[in-house]
Order: structure tokens, then C-alpha cells, then sequence
């Protein structure tokens, strides 16, 4: 099956940097196969993240898209790819404009990516709240009434809203508490599950990567040190640096 | 004895809501506690105010004595000698808890100079000491530095050292290593536990992770919108929670746990 | 699945944002506003013609001439409802010239980067250093003395002053994950400067853009006093403050009655900026700190 979205030996840098942030990258995310990139900070992380958003674009090496290269200047293909590839943040205090009301927010891919007008996309939200167990009247309201576990709901309605095959998540549940953290996990579980949604997540919990992906790449400085299937990695860690990671996890006596 | 006695502790907000309420715990020199809840539980105003710390506009009733002096109420004068003295705290974020005008040796030589009136070459020395007791590599490289120039995990090594450098009977750690990463996490947990034992220093130990907790602390006290909950030994509070709260809190670090080693089961 | 915990037992909830009314703000209303009345009222009546000269020099308030008259015979009350209008529409104006180019010169410099945007901040502060008073001696020399041109100097100079304001704070919102989002969500830079950037620097510009209202209603009355503004017969404030100096220790009134507007008209709208602070201040409402 072709992987819908694609990394092939892909290094990035930041601008004016001597040196890549990231390189070497091959990766590939096929679908209904959830990937986890696990690695601390400094790991290059957030540069593959938005490489994978095309918010970035590689100084080596291609972002593909449904086995094609990523043109930001192809506005079709830009269209296919944003509708096809969403994100949930990190923070989801930062991730929710203040001054629009959560219907507005949760409207904003359908509008943009004009799939729907304001009266069209209205029952869509109405279905995307209700799917991440919010409830109706949420759409009225502004972000800052809601609770951190609840923006993040919001930020995942908004993300799904216009049925995309890939959910890229940032940290999804990292700047939750641990009950909240539990509920939002199970929510994208069951997205997984009943939407055949795929999750490429970036994450340092271990214990999340398990809970929600099939397959896990381990980054150290810029490099995958490791991949393959979440079990094979994380019951037999290959590299040293991922024994490390797994040894690290605190757990409860 | 008892180092640090709360009872009947209460915080309000400037508006006059309740956010910790009725609040009763102590500390023993030497005994580690920890203080467990969510956001919003009220865990961390609770070590403010131990130490006077509070926003201006807040209310505490009750009684917090640290050892033998009365924080509630006390005058600034008092509680800056208390401070450092007899409990010195380190927070969640070292990037906000340092100076970042200063370099991070004279964070340290502070407060080592005002314990044991060292001057020159023997402070330096004694400055280098206490960064090389917390674990810091080259600690003549890191004195030098400002903090915004060496890692997350170095920055809170060193707040710890600044903490340290005291000799305070009581450490006050509120949620030390949640802005770290997880190797990092461990080394930080590993050294606290260490050290404070090392001096038989108490610990209050503030955190969301009943994992991280458990790590550096005998005893916890479960916190919800600023009441206690539940009180016991760690072993007893995972093991066999009592109240629906604690039971909710250890299930869904159980869960999480659980699939991890599922996927990580050979 | 759904209605798990966290969506019950939460903090409670903040009012939706209301429109908070502030002592200060109906302060500054109320004294902007008298003015703002004698200038309306100024569109549509005047007790006598502006050149009238009917009154007798230097007359005393009362006899039919509330504030009594100038040098020339003309009522002070008239030209003082003529002057708040020029007051009015030089501080819109030039609020008005120091948005529209201020805006638009901040969002270009805070998209901006490398050399562009050395460029345009260099620009700026040269903008800023500039005199004002140069400034509208070259548009005066280059147009005329009118209040178009006051205007068009003194929105200029402050133009600069907005759009630094402009680019700090949209290079601000522009690290905020919300506008990723908007990008992921496939929305253009051109709709979501408007519909996520505009609205989130909006509260912080508005109170500005009140301060440079208050500031260009003295720049003005500074460049009529030193004739450089509205020419006569219009009465400008600073014009009135010029003529009535060489007369002000034997009548007093047509240096005062000015000068006391201006005072009230100034303050007025610095209070109107101090309570929109507190109202529109989006950081008081709902934050967990």
C-alpha cells in the first residue's frame, strides 16, 4: 500500500544554522498504522512535525503525500494534503484562538478549505463536538470557559471535523492531568478505532506511545536510532539510547 | 520532631473563594511527604503558603508552624530568616526561579556566604562543591554561565544546589521535574532522593505523578479542590485506595502503565 | 465514552465576556463627549459668524458674547466651537493616517525576515527620530498650510510610533499555536492575519490609537500656534492661544478658554484609553494563570 505520508532521507535545518536539525530521515506512515516519534528535547521533534505538516520544507530529501512530492505551490495538491492531514497540539491554551467562539474555531478547516459554507458546516461541528463528547451548547461559548482536558476535546473536534485520514499530534496529552490524560487517550483510541483515523504522534510519554501506536521511531539528535513495531521496540530495545527512555518511565510501586 | 505542624489551614482568594480548605498535615525532621492532587487541587498555594509566598490579595487562616516559628501571620522580616534557613524550595520551572542576569555561580555563593561566611577563594571552592554535589559536569564552566545558557536539566541541578546550599531541615520541591524530559526526570529524582538522604533533610514533595512521588517519598496526602482527601503511606494509598478520588487517580496511572507493558512484554 | 469527569467537575466557569463598564471610561466619555458636542453643534449653528467682528475688541463675557471677544471683535465661544471641530478632525485624521499606514507598515515588518525586516524597523526608527515639527514644515512646504497637511504630518509621525507597536505585538500572535492551526486548516495568511492576528492585537491597538488621539489634538494646537495648521479664518485652538498671548494679562478668557479644552479634551480621551485597557484587557478574563 502506498504510505500516505513519506519521508525519504530527509534533513532540515534552521535558517542561518550550520548545522541540520534532523537528517538522514526515512520514515513512512501507512495507513491504519499509527506512528509514534518518541525522543526528548533537542531531539528534532518538532522540526519532523512540521516537516510533516509542510509548514517546513526539507533541505534534503522529500516529503511525499499519497506517493507524491509535497508542492506548497500546488494549491490543489496543498488542498488534498490539508484536508487529508490535520494536528492537535500541545498546548491547548495556545492552539485555541481566545477571541472566537468554539463553533467558529471548530468551523475553521471546513471554511478554509472550502468544503462547506457557514450554514453548511454548522451540523458538521454540531457532530464533531458531540464526537469528542462535548456537548451541544459548546459551540457558543469561548475557550477560555472550558478546562485544559475539555480545549484539547475542542482542538481534536476541530482536527476531525472535516475527516481527515491522518491525525498528527504534538504532545496530545502531555499538558493534561493524569485522569484527563487517560480520557483523552481513550478518545483518540476510539477515533482510531470507529474513523480508521491514523495517528502520527510526537511524544515523550512511553506509556501513551504504547496505549495508541502500532509502530514507533526513537529519535536521538536529529536521528532515528531505532524503528519498527511499538512492541518490538519497546519489549526489545535495540539501541541503548531507548533502554535508557524505557528505564526512565516512573512507575508506581 | 515535628519540623513543620499545618492545621486548620485556609486560603481564600482576594474575591473570598475558598482555595484550600481546613487543610491538617505535619512533617517530621528527616520524614519525606508528599502532596499529590491535580490542577487546581490547591497543592501548590499550600507550599506557598507554608513559606508566606502567597500572591498579594490572598487570605491564610489556620496555623502553619515551621520549626517552632508561626508562618501565618508573621512579619516579612521573620519569614525571610525562616526562608532558606529552615526550608528552601525549588519550583517547577528553573528558567523563572533564577536570575537570569546573574551567572549562575554567584545564584549559589549567595546564600553559601550568608550560612557560613566564607569570602574569595574558599566560596568559589565551596560554590564549586555544591554544583559538583549535584551531580553538574565542570562545575567551573557551569558557575560561569547564565542560566539561560545551559540545559533545562542543568538549570534545575542548579536551582537544587541553590536550594541545598542552606542546609535547610526542610527541601520544598513543588513539581521539580515536570518541564523535564524523562531521562532527565530520572537523574533529578535519583539525586533528590540521594541527597536529602544523605542530610536527613525533610521533604515536601509537590506533584501531579503519583509515579514521580513515589520515587522520592514515604508518605502522601492526596489533595482535591483544596481539601484533603486521603493520607497514608505510599504503599497503601497505590495499593488500596480508600476513598473514590485516590481510586479514580491510581487507576488512570495504572491504566497508562498497563499498556506499556503489554506493548513492552517480551 | 463521552461525559467522562473532567467534563463535570471542573473549575467553574467564567462568564461569557461581557462588556464591562469602568468608572474611568464614562469619566473620559463624559468629557470627551461635551466637547465632541460643542463641535456637532458647531456643524449646524454658531452664535455669531466666524469673521464677525460685530463685538467690540476684547470685550467681557456677558453682554450677549458668552466669553466675551478677541482683538478683532470676533466672540470667543464661536471660535471656540470652531476650534473643537478642528481639534475633532485633527485627532481622527491623524489617528485615522497613523492606522491605516501604521497597520499595514507592522504586519509587513513582523511577516518580514533577514533583510527586509532590517530594512523596515530601521526605517521606522528614523520615522520616530524624525521631528515632527520638520516633518510638517516639508508637507507644509510641499502642500500649504492647511489642516490637511497638519494632519497628514502628524499621522505620518505617529504612523511610526503604530507601527512598531504593530509589528511587536503581531510577531507576538504569530507564535501562538492557534495560527498554525489556521494554517493546517488550510486558511490563508491574508484571512487569518484578518480573522485570527487583527482581532487578538485589537484591544492592545485600540488604547493606543485613543493615547495618539490625545497627542495628535495637541500636535496640532502646537502647529496652529506656530502657524502651521488651519489657516485663518479657522479657529484653531493654538491659533486662539497665539493671538490672545500678547493680550493675556489685561483678558485673560481667550487664552484660558482654550487652553482649558484642550486640558479637558486630553484628558478625556487618555481616560477613554486607561478604561478600555481594563475592559478590553483579554489577559483578566478566563486564563489559568
Amino acid at each position: 500500500m502506498t504510505p500516505v505520508l513519506e519521508l525519504t532521507g530527509v534533513a532540515a535545518r534552521y535558517r542561518g544554522a550550520r548545522t541540520d536539525v534532523v537528517s538522514g530521515i526515512s520514515l513512512a506512515v501507512r495507513p491504519g498504522e499509527s506512528l509514534a516519534l518518541v525522543g526528548e528535547s533537542g531531539a528534532g521533534k518538532t522540526t519532523l512535525l512540521r516537516l510533516l505538516l509542510g509548514l517546513a520544507r526539507p533541505t534534503a530529501g522529500e516529503v511525499r503525500f499519497d506517493g507524491a512530492p509535497l508542492a506548497p505551490r500546488d494549491r490543489e495538491q496543498m488542498r488534498r494534503f490539508r484536508r487529508g492531514v490535520q494536528c492537535v497540539f500541545q498546548d491547548p491554551y495556545s492552539s485555541l484562538d481566545p477571541r472566537r467562539r468554539v463553533g467558529a474555531i471548530v468551523a475553521e478547516p471546513l471554511r478554509s478549505l472550502g468544503l462547506d459554507s457557514r450554514a453548511g458546516a454548522a451540523p458538521k461541528v454540531a457532530a464533531a463536538l458531540e464526537g469528542v463528547g462535548l456537548p451541544a451548547d459548546a459551540a457558543e461559548r469561548y475557550p477560555h470557559e472550558f478546562s485544559g482536558g475539555q480545549r484539547q476535546r475542542i482542538a481534536i473536534a476541530r482536527a476531525t471535523v472535516c475527516d481527515p485520514r491522518v491525525l498528527l499530534a504534538d504532545e496530545p496529552v502531555s499538558a493534561l492531568d493524569v485522569t484527563t490524560r487517560v480520557k483523552v487517550v481513550e478518545l483518540l483510541a476510539e477515533l482510531k478505532r470507529e474513523r480508521g483515523l491514523t495517528l502520527v504522534m510526537v511524544s515523550h510519554d512511553l506509556s501513551v506511545v504504547a496505549s495508541l501506536c502500532e509502530r514507533t521511531a526513537v529519535l536521538e539528535h536529529g536521528r532515528i536510532v531505532e524503528q519498527g513495531t511499538t512492541a518490538q521496540v519497546l519489549g526489545a530495545p535495540g539501541h541503548p539510547y531507548t533502554r535508557r527512555l524505557l528505564d526512565s518511565v516512573p512507575r508506581l510501586p | 520532631m515535628t519540623l513543620l505542624d499545618v492545621s486548620g489551614l485556609t486560603v481564600r482568594a482576594a474575591g473570598g473563594r475558598a482555595l484550600v480548605t481546613d487543610l491538617s498535615f505535619t512533617v517530621d525532621s528527616g520524614e519525606r511527604l508528599g502532596l499529590i492532587g491535580e490542577s487546581g487541587s490547591g497543592k501548590s498555594l499550600t507550599t506557598l503558603a507554608v513559606l508566606g509566598l502567597l500572591p498579594e490579595g490572598m487570605t491564610v487562616t489556620g496555623s502553619a508552624v515551621l520549626a517552632g516559628t508561626q508562618v501565618v501571620g508573621a512579619p516579612e522580616k521573620r519569614l525571610t530568616a525562616l526562608r532558606g534557613r529552615d526550608a528552601a524550595v525549588v519550583f517547577q520551572e528553573p528558567l523563572t526561579a533564577l536570575d537570569p542576569l546573574m551567572r549562575v555561580g554567584r545564584q549559589i555563593a549567595g546564600p553559601l556566604a550568608r550560612r557560613t561566611g566564607l569570602k574569595g577563594r574558599a566560596l568559589r571552592d565551596a560554590t564549586y562543591e555544591a554544583l559538583d554535589r549535584v551531580r553538574l559536569p565542570e562545575p567551573g564552566r557551569v558557575a560561569r554561565a547564565f542560566p539561560h545558557e545551559i540545559s533545562g536539566g542543568q538549570r534545575q541541578r542548579v536551582a537544587l544546589a541553590a536550594a541545598l546550599a542552606c542546609e535547610p531541615a526542610l527541601l520544598i520541591a513543588d513539581e521539580p521535574t515536570t518541564a523535564l524530559d524523562v531521562s532527565v526526570q530520572a537523574e533529578m529524582l535519583d539525586l533528590i532522593d540521594t541527597l536529602v538522604r544523605e542530610r536527613e533533610m525533610a521533604v515536601l514533595f509537590v506533584s501531579h505523578d503519583l509515579a514521580v512521588v513515589a520515587k522520592v517519598t514515604d508518605r502522601v496526602l492526596v489533595m482535591k479542590d483544596g481539601r484533603a482527601v486521603e493520607e497514608g503511606a505510599v504503599r497503601d494509598i497505590v495499593g488500596a485506595p480508600r476513598e473514590a478520588y485516590t481510586r479514580d487517580l491510581v487507576a488512570s496511572a495504572r491504566a497508562l502503565e498497563s499498556a506499556l507493558d503489554l506493548r513492552s512484554a517480551p | 465514552m463521552t461525559t467522562p469527569t473532567d467534563l463535570l467537575a471542573t473549575e467553574p466557569r467564567a462568564k461569557r465576556p461581557t462588556r464591562r463598564t469602568s468608572v474611568t471610561l464614562t469619566a473620559g466619555a463624559v468629557l470627551t463627549g461635551l466637547v465632541a458636542l460643542l463641535a456637532l453643534v458647531s456643524l449646524l449653528w454658531l452664535p455669531y459668524g466666524p469673521d464677525d467682528t460685530s463685538g467690540g475688541r476684547l470685550a467681557g463675557p456677558g453682554d450677549g458674547h458668552l466669553l466675551g471677544t478677541d482683538k478683532l471683535g470676533r466672540d470667543l465661544f464661536t471660535q471656540l466651537m470652531t476650534g473643537s471641530r478642528i481639534a475633532f478632525g485633527a485627532g481622527l485624521g491623524s489617528v485615522a493616517v497613523a492606522a491605516l499606514i501604521g497597520v499595514t507598515l507592522g504586519v509587513l515588518a513582523a511577516f518580514a525576515q533577514g533583510w527586509l525586516d532590517d530594512t523596515l524597523s530601521a526605517f521606522l526608527d528614523i520615522l520616530i527620530a524624525f521631528p515632527t515639527l520638520l516633518l510638517a514644515m516639508l508637507v507644509v512646504a510641499a502642500r500649504s498650510a492647511t489642516l490637511g497637511s497638519a494632519v497628514l504630518a502628524i499621522g505620518l509621525a505617529q504612523s511610526a510610533v503604530v507601527a512598531r507597536l504593530v509589528r511587536i505585538l503581531v510577531k507576538r500572535v504569530l507564535t501562538q499555536d492557534y495560527i498554525t492551526a489556521a494554517r493546517t486548516s488550510g486558511t490563508s495568511w491574508p484571512r487569518t492575519v484578518a480573522g485570527h492576528v487583527l482581532p487578538n492585537i485589537w484591544p492592545t491597538l485600540v488604547v493606543n490609537l485613543a493615547l495618539q488621539f490625545g497627542l495628535a489634538v495637541l500636535a496640532e494646537a502646537g502647529l496652529s500656534y506656530l502657524g502651521l495648521g488651519a489657516p485663518p479664518p479657522n479657529a484653531s485652538w493654538g491659533r486662539m492661544l497665539q493671538e490672545a498671548q500678547a493680550t493675556f494679562t489685561t483678558a485673560p478668557a481667550g487664552a484660558l478658554a482654550p487652553g482649558v479644552l484642550l486640558v479637558l479634551l486630553v484628558i478625556g480621551v487618555n481616560l477613554i484609553a486607561d478604561g478600555l485597557r481594563d475592559v478590553l484587557d483579554p489577559a483578566g478574563r478566563g486564563r489559568r494563570s
